[in-house]
């Protein structure tokens, strides 16, 4: 719960809990005076004894508008239930009936969306007969169409995942999955938007009652303190800005939680390198674009994915990085460029473009890694917003690092969607991301890596999701780029790796086992390099015995044995690999480098 | 005798043909790889055969056709143990449910203990694996594997394929394996089809297919895969 840490939800944590505790204790507290009649003191404005004035009867109005807390909430309350009740399975229809059903459903909900809430919840208080019932009712009719859009879209997410599929392919039936697979993946963002909802009933219910169509006297809420303080307006201010303020505050306060808790939920953090040591700094060479030494990236409780890596970019060159999942090549990644999740912790030395990043100031890094780092990620459909517009996401970038007017960053982004090779760029701009096939979306990513004029892009794993003819464009785009910057190429693939590539660096439990060029690859010493390569079928592989494996799995990022972290599936391991630790010299950390023949 | 055949087979989206009056026989024992590029309507194809997509043209003999997905992490749910993933698709009495599981997580290679934790504390091959042994226990006559690799890591790619030719001996079972990756394809399958734009452009022996093409954008699909050691394209 660290967002809660920022102001925003944490100002709306606090409201919303004084607003609880409000209601808990109120009327215990205030009740009475809330409650006493005083003939001497009826329509009375602000004086020590009655702060916020008091009414036609003499009572308290500040007293009234505290108690008044609990039954507000409640109804609120009720009104979100009945908003639930009726538009979450509404919502879900679609996704659990056949389809002319479910198009059936679709549009009740489509025509309901459409149709004012205010009026909605207006007409059904009024029919249902004045007071808090029909108020509560009215609000939960009203805000149901909300909720089951929410739902629907939500649904449609999770119905479209290859689990539904499967178990659709299995055969299981509709209902089943609806309550099996498609709720419980959609509970969290559905509470998350309650809580929104539910400051929301807050302020229509207050309207309602402030309309006359709500609580009925001797009840009140604030809505209908509110409504009685209007008429005085003129007179005592205070008598309706009391309940006004405090309608406002329990629903800023909801509002800000429900925001804020969204928010955390969807957030990928973007934390602050931690200290660098001293000694790995002053080795950090300042010639290349990119110097890293003994970086390591750590995870409280003990998980130590990247170990003491060393890496090397020179101007222009094309460095591919693999390794088996979990080998810590993203993060390795993430941390060159600040983005490690928190709460991981960075150490080491980091030189970009002949700066030491821990030298830099919060705002300098920003910039640095603004203008001179691109970063390619695996999943395109991540990467850009589905909500706006290729170009403007890419104009973006130059409007914000490079202070370009807006005009001129969409001409730019329309060249550099050119430059990738994206037919018709000026028409496919003003398009969404999902109108992009997989190998478009992951070329916009590339062409927003080259908006700003980068010394360095990373890119991890660009062309697993695409198949072999979009996958070597998108190399030959990256080989392209690399006559002015330099790339780092992540993937699993050592083949991938192989094609584009001049230099190979593989990595091992979150380190760097061996480092070769391209054309060494086929006389690697490394078990693990040999293993890898022996792993790859290719054209030439024989069909009739078994694919070569890696026995065994890649050691936890919690386990750091004394020895090499391979030696368990190590065919060449020997007593002294799994005590003695090889370090990396001479482009290969291992006890017992093979030879080729 | 082809365990399943499909004829003229028609995919739709609106007034884009997907798939393009396809027919290609699935013998029975064997496994038919389809390779193309991203885009030419090889995964519509597979979801059409597993009644996934609304489609015209018929498809005979594959009356229990089973499908695995290309992504391991998204194809089991997040909230259901591997034990119950597995059991979704068993038509058994509940009591006989268990060991039915234990019997199809060996099956794949899998200790049965596994059936207790969630995916998340699964590697991508092992939950490849439990997707596997989900579809095996509707004993389908027909296997629809799609891309089940290319999201795996080359050590466990080996093991998962490995596996899929011993399921085949094993089980006699019939597989439709697609993947972009030619290499990987011609390993495992025994004809393999090529698809480009919906249609069916060459089928043929597995080996013939890729030392002897006929069809030029075969050949080009050759040459693009990328090998260790061999730089495909001019080099600057
Ligand atoms: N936010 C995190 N908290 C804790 N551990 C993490 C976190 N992110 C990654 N790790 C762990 O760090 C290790 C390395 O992860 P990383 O993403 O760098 O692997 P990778 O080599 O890129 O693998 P892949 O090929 O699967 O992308 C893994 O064991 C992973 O579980
Ligand atoms: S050090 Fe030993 S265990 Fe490690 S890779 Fe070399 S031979 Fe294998
Ligand atoms: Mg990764």
């Amino acid at each position: 719960m660290r967002a809660l840490r920022s102001p925003a939800p944490l100002t709306g944590l606090l409201l919303v809990a004084a607003v609880l505790t409000l209601a808990l204790l109120g009327p215990a507290l205030w009740g009475e005076s809330a409650a006493r009649i005083d003939d001497g003191a009826i329509l009375q404005g602000h004086s020590p004894a009655h702060p916020l004035g008091t009414d036609d009867l003499g009572r308290d109005l500040l007293a009234r508008i505290l108690v008044a807390t609990r039954l507000s909430l409640l109804l609120a309350c009720l009104a979100t239930v009945v908003g639930v009740a009726i538009g979450l399975p509404l919502g879900v229809l679609p996704a659990v009936l056949p389809p002319r059903g479910a198009r059936a459903a679709a549009g009740t909900i489509n025509a309901l969306v459409a149709f004012p809430g205010l009026l909605l919840a207006m007409f059904t208080a009024v029919v249902s007969g004045l007071g808090a019932r029909g108020a509560v009712l009215g609000m939960g009719i009203a805000t149901a169409p909300v909720l089951a859009r929410l739902t629907q879209t939500l649904a449609a997410s999770v119905a479209n995942a290859d689990y539904v599929s499967a178990a659709r392919v299995l055969g299981v039936s509709r209902l089943r999955i609806a309550v099996r697979h498609v709720l419980p993946n959609i509970a969290e963002p559905l509470l998350l938007n309650i809580t929104l909802l539910f400051g929301g009933s807050l302020l229509g219910l207050a309207g309602l009652s402030f309309l006359g169509l709500g609580v009925q006297p001797p009840d009140y809420d604030w809505g209908r303190l509110l409504f009685d303080g209007l008429s005085r307006v003129y007179v005592d201010p205070e008598a309706a800005l009391g309940p006004a303020v405090a309608i406002g505050l329990a629903a800023v306060g909801f509002n800000l939680l429900g925001e804020g808790l969204a928010k955390a939920a969807s957030r990928r953090a973007v934390v602050p390198r931690g200290a660098a040591t001293g000694e790995a700094l002053r080795e950090a060479r300042s010639e290349g674009v990119l110097s890293v030494r003994g970086l390591s990236v750590a995870f409280p409780g003990g998980a130590v994915p990247v170990r003491d890596v060393h890496l090397d970019v020179a101007p222009g060159e094309i460095v591919g990085v693999v390794g088996e999942s979990g080998s810590g090549k993203s993060l390795t990644a993430l941390a060159i460029g600040g983005l490690v999740p928190y709460p991981g912790e960075v150490t080491g030395g980091i030189n970009l473009c002949g700066q030491d990043l821990s030298a830099l100031s919060p705002g300098e890094l920003r910039r640095l890694r603004g203008t001179s780092l691109a970063m390619v990620f695996q999943d395109p459909m991540t990467t850009l917003n589905p909500a706006l517009r290729v170009g403007g996401q890419l104009a973006e970038v130059s409007t914000t690092h490079q202070k370009m007017p807006r005009k001129e960053a969409l001409a730019r982004a329309v060249d550099r969607l050119r430059r990738v090779r994206i037919a018709r760029p000026e028409e496919r701009a003003r398009q969404h991301p999902h109108t992009f096939s997989g190998g478009m979306r992951q070329r916009a990513i590339i062409a927003m890596g080259l908006m700003g004029t980068p010394k360095l892009i990373i890119a991890d794993e660009p062309t697993t999701a695409l198949d072999v003819t979009v996958q070597r464009d998108i190399l030959l785009l990256l080989r392209e780029a690399a006559k002015e910057a330099a790339v780092i190429l992540i993937s699993h693939d050592i083949a991938v790796v192989s094609q584009l590539c001049d230099r190979v660096v593989v990595m091992y439990a979150g380190r760097v086992v061996e480092e070769l060029t391209v054309a060494e690859l086929r006389r690697a010493r490394h078990p693990y390099t040999r293993a890898l390569i022996a792993a790859t079928p290719d054209l030439t592989t024989d069909r009739d015995k078994p694919l070569a494996t890696i026995p065994g799995q890649p050691p936890s990022p919690f386990d750091d044995p004394d020895g090499c972290a391979f030696a368990p599936r190590c065919a060449a391991a020997t007593s002294a690999c799994r005590t003695t630790r090889p370090l990396l010299e001479d482009g290969i950390a291992c006890l017992h480098p093979q030879s080729s023949d | 005798m082809p365990a399943s055949a499909i004829e003229r087979l028609t995919v739709r989206y609106g007034t884009h043909v997907a798939v393009d009056d396809v027919s290609l026989a699935i013998p029975e024992r064997s496994i038919v790889g389809l390779v193309g590029e991203s885009g030419s309507g090889k995964s519509t194809l597979a979801k059409a055969l597993v009644g996934l997509v609304p489609h015209t043209g018929t498809v005979t003999g594959a009356d229990r056709v089973q499908m695995v997905f290309q992504d391991p992490y998204a194809s089991l749910d997040p909230r259901m143990t591997v034990g119950a993933s597995v059991a979704e698709g068993l038509k058994l009495p509940r009591a006989a449910r268990a060991a039915e599981v234990a019997r199809l997580l060996t099956l794949v290679n899998l200790d049965p203990a596994l059936a207790g934790s969630y995916p998340r504390q699964l590697s991508g091959g092992q939950r490849q694996r439990v997707a596997l042994a989900r579809a095996l226990g509707a004993r389908p006559s027909l296997l629809v594997a799609d891309e089940i690799t290319s999201a795996l890591d080359v050590s466990v790619q080996g093991a998962v394929l490995n596996l899929i030719r011993s399921l085949r001996r094993e089980l006699g079972l019939s597989v439709l394996f697609i993947s972009h990756n030619l290499a990987v394809v011609r390993y495992v399958a025994d004809v393999i089809a090529v698809m480009r734009e919906g249609r069916l452009v060459e089928v043929g022996p597995a080996e013939q297919i890729t030392s002897r093409p006929h069809a030029p954008y075969t050949r080009a699909l050759l040459d693009a895969v990328p090998q260790v050691g061999r730089t495909a394209t001019a080099r600057r």
